[in-house]
C-alpha cells in the first residue's frame, strides 16, 4: 500500500505530509474493491463514510492537533465490534440489518487517535468457528492461497491485513480467534491480558473469555495499536486498572540489551505429545534457534491439563454464549421471522432464532443451555470452572519457573475450504494451544515463523504473565528485527 | 378438622436511587414510554452493566435494619428466561451469594418474630401494556434496570392479618430508611405470596401454591383468605393440593392456576461474567451503620419517653417519614412537642387529605410552624388567627410574622384599646347589659362575641371575658 507495509511508517509519512489521509484511505478503498470477490474479507465498507473520516482527520492534523502516531492510517474492524451508524452483523443473518446507536470503547479510542475505520470485516458467525466459513455472508479466503481458509473467527481482519488492503486490524479472541488467523495468514496478533482492553461494545460470545486485540504484519505495529486500545474503561466492570508486573516477575527487570536483547530470559517450550504437522515442528525448531540466538535460554516445559482445557473451554464458552445470545429474539432489532401464522410468543422466538442463527451457533447455544440446566450444572458447568481454576494454577506455577512460554498456535497450517466443518469435534480440538490463554486471562502473542511446503504461513505463540503484554510485543519486535516478517504479495507471489 | 395457614412472602421493593442499577438512566416513574433507556438497560448487543454502588448502600441499610448477616462477598447471577419485557433475556439477580441472609422482623404490639431467609438485589424488567382495542401489546422499557430488593421471609406467617402486619412493618422500615417510596399503586412494592395449609398442630408443611405479583394490601389479604379456604376445602374433600403458580383476579375475587410445578421454568442461573464480585468490608458496613436513620419502632419509644406523647399521637406521627421529620424539627424549634403534634395531626394532615396528596408533597417550613406555636404561646395570636396564618404559610410559604401583620391578625393586647372596644360594645348593646344584670347569664356570651367581632378576632378571649366582667360589675 503506497509502498508501505507498516502502519508506523505510513503514520509518519502522513504526519510529515508526504501522504494525505485521503490518499491513504483511497488506496485502501481501491484495494478493497480489487479483492472483494477474490477474498470476501469485508461485510460492510462505506466509502463515503471512510472519506468523511479521512477529511476530518486531515483537518485535525492540519490544525496542528497531536493526534497519534497512527493518525490517518486506515484500520479494519471485526464485525462484532459496535460502530455507531455502521452496520454491525457478527457475520449473522440475525444482525444482517442491525446498525448500533453507539460506538464500542475501542472504536471511540481509534477515532480519537485519528485512525480511519475502513469497514467491518467478515467473521465466523458470532465468532463461533475457526475458519470464517460459518459467516452468513459467505467464507473468506486466505490471501496466501485462495481455496484455503484464513482461520477464524477473525478471518476477515486477517485476510484484509495479510493482503495489504489495510495495515492494521482489530480482532477479538475468545479461544484463539486473533492468534490462529494471524498464524494462518502470516501476521502478528496479540490476545491481550483479560481486562486490559475494554469489551464495551464488543458483541459478546463468551464474556469471561472475549478480548479485543491488535492484528498487523509486525509486532511493532501491534504495539502502537495496542497502546491506543488498552487502558481502563469505566463502562466495562471487568476492565482492569493499568497494573505493573508483580515484583517477583523476572520480566520486570528485563530491559533487552543490544546484540543479545533476550539475554536473561528463560523461555519454556511447551512439551506436548500431541502430533503437529512437520512444518509446525520445523517452525518450533526455528523459533527456539532464533530465541537462543537473541540470548534467551530455552527449556522444555511440561504442561499438564492440555487435554482437559479444550472441553472445559467449550463448556464455559457455550454456557456463557447461550445466555449472551438469548437477547436476539427479533423483538427490538435483528431478524424477524414471518409471523403470519405463529402460534404464540414462544413459537415466534423459536422460529426467528432457528432461521436467524446458523448451524454452528445453534449447536453451541444448545450445548451451553444443556451445560447450565438444572441437574447438569454441577457436573458440566461447575466442573469446567474447576478445571479452569486448575489450568490457571498450572500456568501461574509455570510462569514462576520460566518467563515466557513458547508453543505452536495451531497444529496445522490453514486447511482447504470445507475441510473443517464436517467434524466439529476435530475443529474444537484444533484450539488446543490457544484456549489456555483465554481460560487464564494471560496475554499471548502469535508471531509468523515461515511457511509450509505449500507456502502457507506458520505461526508460533509466546505466552507471558498477566500484564506482560508490552514485554511480549517488545520480545516480538526483537525477534522480527533479527528476521523480518515475510509479507504476502497481493498477486499471491511471496516476496521477502 | 381445623387447618392452619402457613404463609411466606417474597417482597419486591423498587429502590429510590436516582439512577438505575447498571447504567446512568434516571428511575423516575410515569415518564413518556421508552425515554429513560440507553444501550445498557435496553440490553443492546455489546453493552455492559456497571453496578451503581448506591444500590449496595441501600441494600445494606435494609439488611442492617432487619438484622441480616451481610455477605462479605456478594455476587450477581443471571436468571435466564425469554419474555418481551426482558431485553437481555436474563435478569441480573443474586442466587448463590445474596447480600443479606437470616434476618428477622418483629410483628407489631409485641407480636411474633418473623424470620427472613434472605435479601437480594436484582434489576426490574420493563412493562407490557396490552391494548385490547388495537389487539396489540406495547413495551415500555423505562422500568428496565430499576433496582429492586427481594426480601424473602421464612414460612412463619399464619394468617392474612399477620401477613399484612408484616408487610406494614416492612413498609414503614423501608420508608424510614429512605430507600424506597413503597408506593404499591406505582408498583414500587409488590409481593409474591406462598400459601399452604396443614392440620392444626402439625409440624410438617403442606404443599404450597404461589400467588404472583400482588400490588395492594387489600388484594393480598383477600387472596390469602381465599386461597387458604380453597386449600383447606380440597384437603377436607380428600384431594391433594398441587404445587402451582396462581394468578389473583381482583375482579373475580379469586385466584386461578397459571402453571404447575412440572411447567416450572429452568432459569439456568449462573454467575454473571460481566460483573465482578462485590467485596463489602467492615468500613463500608460501618459507614452505613453510622448514617442509618432512626427506625419507626425506636421513634415510637422515644416520642413517648422524650415528648410524653400518647399512643395514638405516636402512631400517627410515625406513619410517614416526612411527617415525623416535620414533627421532630417543629418540636425542637418550638420546644412544645405536644403543640407541634396537635398542629401536624390537625391542620397539616387535614390539608394533606384535602389535597389528596402525601405529607412529603406539601412544603411546610418547621421553623414557620414553630414560630406560629410561639406566637400563640406568647399570646400574640389567638387560635383562629393562628389557623389563618398557618394556611398562608402552607399555601404561600409566607413568613408567619409578615402574614400576621399584613392580615392585621396580631392580637389586640393593648389594654387601653381593648377597654375602648368593651365600652363601645356596652354602649351599643344596652339590652344585653340589662339582661346580664337581671341575671341572664347567656347575655355574657353574646357580649364576648361582640367584643371579639369588633376587635377583628384579634383580642384574647380570656382577656375579653375578664375585662367585660370587671366592667359590668363596677359600672
Amino acid at each position: 500500500m503506497l509502498d508501505f507495509n507498516q502502519a508506523a511508517a505510513l503514520g509518519q509519512a502522513i504526519a510529515a505530509r508526504q501522504v494525505s489521509v485521503r490518499e491513504a484511505a483511497e488506496q485502501s478503498l481501491k484495494a478493497v474493491a480489487c479483492q472483494k470477490t477474490k477474498l470476501n474479507a469485508w461485510i460492510t465498507v462505506d466509502p463515503d463514510q471512510v472519506l468523511r473520516q479521512a477529511d476530518d482527520v486531515q483537518r485535525r492534523i492540519d490544525q496542528g492537533e497531536a493526534v497519534s502516531p497512527l493518525a490517518g492510517v486506515p484500520v479494519a474492524v471485526k464485525d462484532n465490534i459496535s460502530t455507531r451508524g455502521l452496520r454491525t452483523t457478527c457475520g449473522s443473518r440475525m444482525l444482517a440489518d442491525y446498525t448500533p446507536p453507539y460506538d464500542a470503547t475501542v472504536v471511540a479510542r481509534l477515532s480519537r487517535a485519528g485512525l480511519v475505520i475502513l469497514g467491518k470485516t467478515n467473521m465466523d458467525e458470532f465468532a463461533m468457528g475457526s475458519t470464517t466459513e460459518t459467516s452468513w455472508f459467505g467464507p473468506t479466503m486466505n490471501p496466501w492461497r485462495p481455496g484455503h481458509v484464513p482461520g477464524g473467527s477473525s478471518g476477515g481482519s486477517a485476510a484484509a491485513t495479510a493482503s495489504g488492503q489495510v495495515l492494521l486490524a482489530l480482532g477479538s479472541d475468545t479461544g484463539g480467534s486473533i492468534r490462529q488467523p494471524c498464524a494462518w495468514c502470516g501476521l502478528t496478533g496479540l490476545k491481550p491480558t483479560y481486562g486490559t482492553v475494554s469489551r464495551y461494545g464488543l458483541i459478546a460470545y463468551a464474556s469471561s473469555l472475549d478480548q479485543i486485540g491488535p492484528m498487523a504484519l509486525t509486532a511493532g505495529d501491534c504495539r502502537i495499536l495496542y497502546e491506543i486500545l488498552a487502558g481502563p474503561d469505566s463502562r466495562d466492570s471487568t476492565s482492569l486498572p493499568d497494573s505493573p508486573l508483580p515484583a517477583d516477575c523476572k520480566l520486570k527487570a528485563w530491559t533487552g540489551g543490544a546484540g543479545r536483547p533476550l539475554a536473561g530470559l528463560t523461555v519454556g517450550c511447551l512439551d506436548d505429545a500431541a502430533p503437529v504437522q512437520p512444518a509446525i515442528s520445523a517452525a518450533r525448531a526455528a523459533a527456539i534457534r532464533q530465541l537462543e540466538a537473541l540470548g534467551a535460554s530455552v527449556e522444555p516445559l511440561a504442561m499438564p491439563l492440555l487435554d482437559e482445557a479444550v472441553p472445559a473451554y467449550y463448556l464455559i464458552a457455550t454456557a456463557e454464549a447461550s445466555s449472551n445470545l438469548a437477547r436476539f429474539d427479533g423483538i427490538r432489532y435483528g431478524y424477524r421471522p414471518d409471523d403470519a401464522d405463529v402460534a404464540d410468543i414462544g413459537d415466534y422466538y423459536a422460529r426467528g432464532r432457528s432461521e436467524g442463527f446458523g448451524r454452528e451457533v445453534r449447536r453451541r447455544i444448545l450445548l451451553g443451555t444443556f451445560a447450565l440446566s438444572a441437574g447438569f450444572y454441577d457436573a458440566w458447568y461447575l466442573q469446567a470452572l474447576k478445571v479452569r481454576r486448575l489450568v490457571c494454577d498450572r500456568y501461574a506455577e509455570a510462569l514462576r519457573r520460566v518467563d515466557l512460554i513458547l508453543s505452536p498456535v495451531s497444529a496445522t497450517t490453514a486447511p482447504p475450504l470445507g475441510a473443517s466443518l464436517a467434524d466439529p469435534l476435530a475443529m474444537y480440538q484444533s484450539d488446543r494451544y490457544t484456549v489456555a490463554a483465554n481460560l487464564t486471562g494471560l496475554p499471548a502473542l502469535a508471531l509468523p515463523f515461515g511457511q509450509d511446503s505449500q507456502g502457507l504461513p506458520v505461526g508460533m505463540q509466546l505466552t507471558g504473565p498477566s500484564f506482560s503484554d508490552r514485554l511480549l510485543l517488545a520480545a516480538g519486535e526483537h525477534i522480527q528485527s533479527a528476521q523480518p516478517v515475510t509479507h504476502c504479495a497481493v498477486d499471491g507471489e511471496v516476496s521477502a | 378438622m381445623t387447618y392452619e395457614t402457613v404463609i411466606g412472602l417474597e417482597v419486591h421493593v423498587e429502590l429510590a436511587t436516582r439512577s438505575k442499577i447498571f447504567c446512568a438512566c434516571p428511575t423516575d416513574f410515569g415518564q413518556e414510554a421508552n425515554t429513560q433507556c440507553c444501550p445498557v438497560c435496553m440490553g443492546l448487543p455489546g453493552a455492559l452493566p456497571v453496578l451503581n454502588r448506591a444500590v449496595v448502600d441501600f441494600a445494606l441499610r435494609a439488611c442492617l435494619a432487619t438484622g441480616c448477616r451481610v455477605s462479605q462477598v456478594t455476587r450477581f447471577d443471571r436468571k435466564n428466561y425469554f419474555y418481551p419485557d426482558l431485553p437481555k433475556a436474563y435478569q441480573i439477580s443474586q442466587l448463590h451469594q445474596p447480600i443479606g441472609l437470616d434476618g428477622c422482623l418483629d410483628l407489631p404490639d409485641g407480636g411474633r418474630r418473623i424470620r427472613l431467609r434472605e435479601i437480594h438485589i436484582e434489576e426490574d424488567a420493563g412493562k407490557l401494556i396490552h391494548d385490547p382495542w388495537e389487539d396489540v401489546t406495547l413495551i415500555d422499557y423505562n422500568r428496565c434496570g430499576v433496582p429492586l430488593l427481594e426480601i424473602v421471609s421464612q414460612p412463619d406467617l399464619r394468617s392474612a392479618e399477620e401477613a399484612l402486619a408484616f408487610l406494614e412493618r416492612l413498609r414503614e422500615i423501608l420508608l424510614f430508611l429512605g430507600i424506597s417510596d413503597c408506593r404499591m399503586q406505582e408498583g414500587s412494592l409488590r409481593a409474591d405470596v406462598n400459601i399452604s395449609v396443614r392440620p392444626a398442630g402439625s409440624e410438617k408443611l403442606g404443599t404450597r401454591t404461589e400467588i404472583k405479583n400482588m400490588n395492594s394490601f387489600k388484594a393480598i389479604g383477600r387472596a390469602i383468605a381465599s386461597e387458604s379456604r380453597r386449600q383447606a376445602e380440597w384437603l377436607r374433600q380428600g384431594r391433594s393440593v398441587s404445587q402451582e403458580t396462581r394468578r389473583w383476579d381482583e375482579n373475580k375475587d379469586a385466584s386461578f392456576a397459571m402453571r404447575s410445578k412440572e411447567d416450572a421454568q429452568d432459569y439456568r442461573y449462573f454467575p454473571d461474567p460481566d460483573l465482578p464480585a462485590v467485596v463489602i468490608d467492615d468500613a463500608w458496613i460501618e459507614r452505613i451503620k453510622a448514617s442509618q436513620p432512626e427506625l419507626p419502632a425506636a421513634k415510637r419509644q422515644r416520642y413517648q419517653a422524650e415528648f410524653g406523647l400518647g399512643d395514638y399521637e405516636v402512631s400517627v406521627l410515625t406513619t410517614d417519614p416526612a411527617l415525623s421529620a416535620l414533627f421532630e424539627q417543629t418540636a425542637r424549634l418550638s420546644g412544645r412537642p405536644r403543640d407541634a403534634a396537635a398542629w401536624l395531626m390537625g391542620e397539616f394532615l387535614q390539608a394533606v387529605k384535602a389535597r389528596g396528596s402525601r405529607p412529603d408533597e406539601l412544603t411546610l417550613d418547621p421553623a414557620a410552624l414553630a414560630r406560629i406555636i410561639g406566637m400563640v404561646e406568647a399570646g400574640e395570636l389567638n387560635r383562629t388567627a393562628a389557623r389563618v396564618v398557618f394556611q398562608k404559610v402552607l399555601d404561600e410559604g409566607a413568613d408567619p410574622d409578615t402574614a400576621a401583620d399584613e392580615a392585621g391578625l396580631r392580637r389586640m393586647d393593648d389594654p387601653h384599646a381593648l377597654r375602648q372596644v368593651v365600652h363601645a360594645v356596652l354602649e351599643s348593646c344596652p339590652d344585653a347589659v340589662l339582661d346580664y344584670r337581671s341575671g341572664k347569664r347567656q347575655a355574657f356570651g353574646f357580649l364576648v362575641g361582640q367584643v371579639m367581632r369588633r376587635s377583628g378576632q384579634k383580642a384574647d378571649p380570656q382577656q375579653v371575658r375578664d375585662l367585660l366582667k370587671a366592667t359590668l360589675e363596677t359600672d
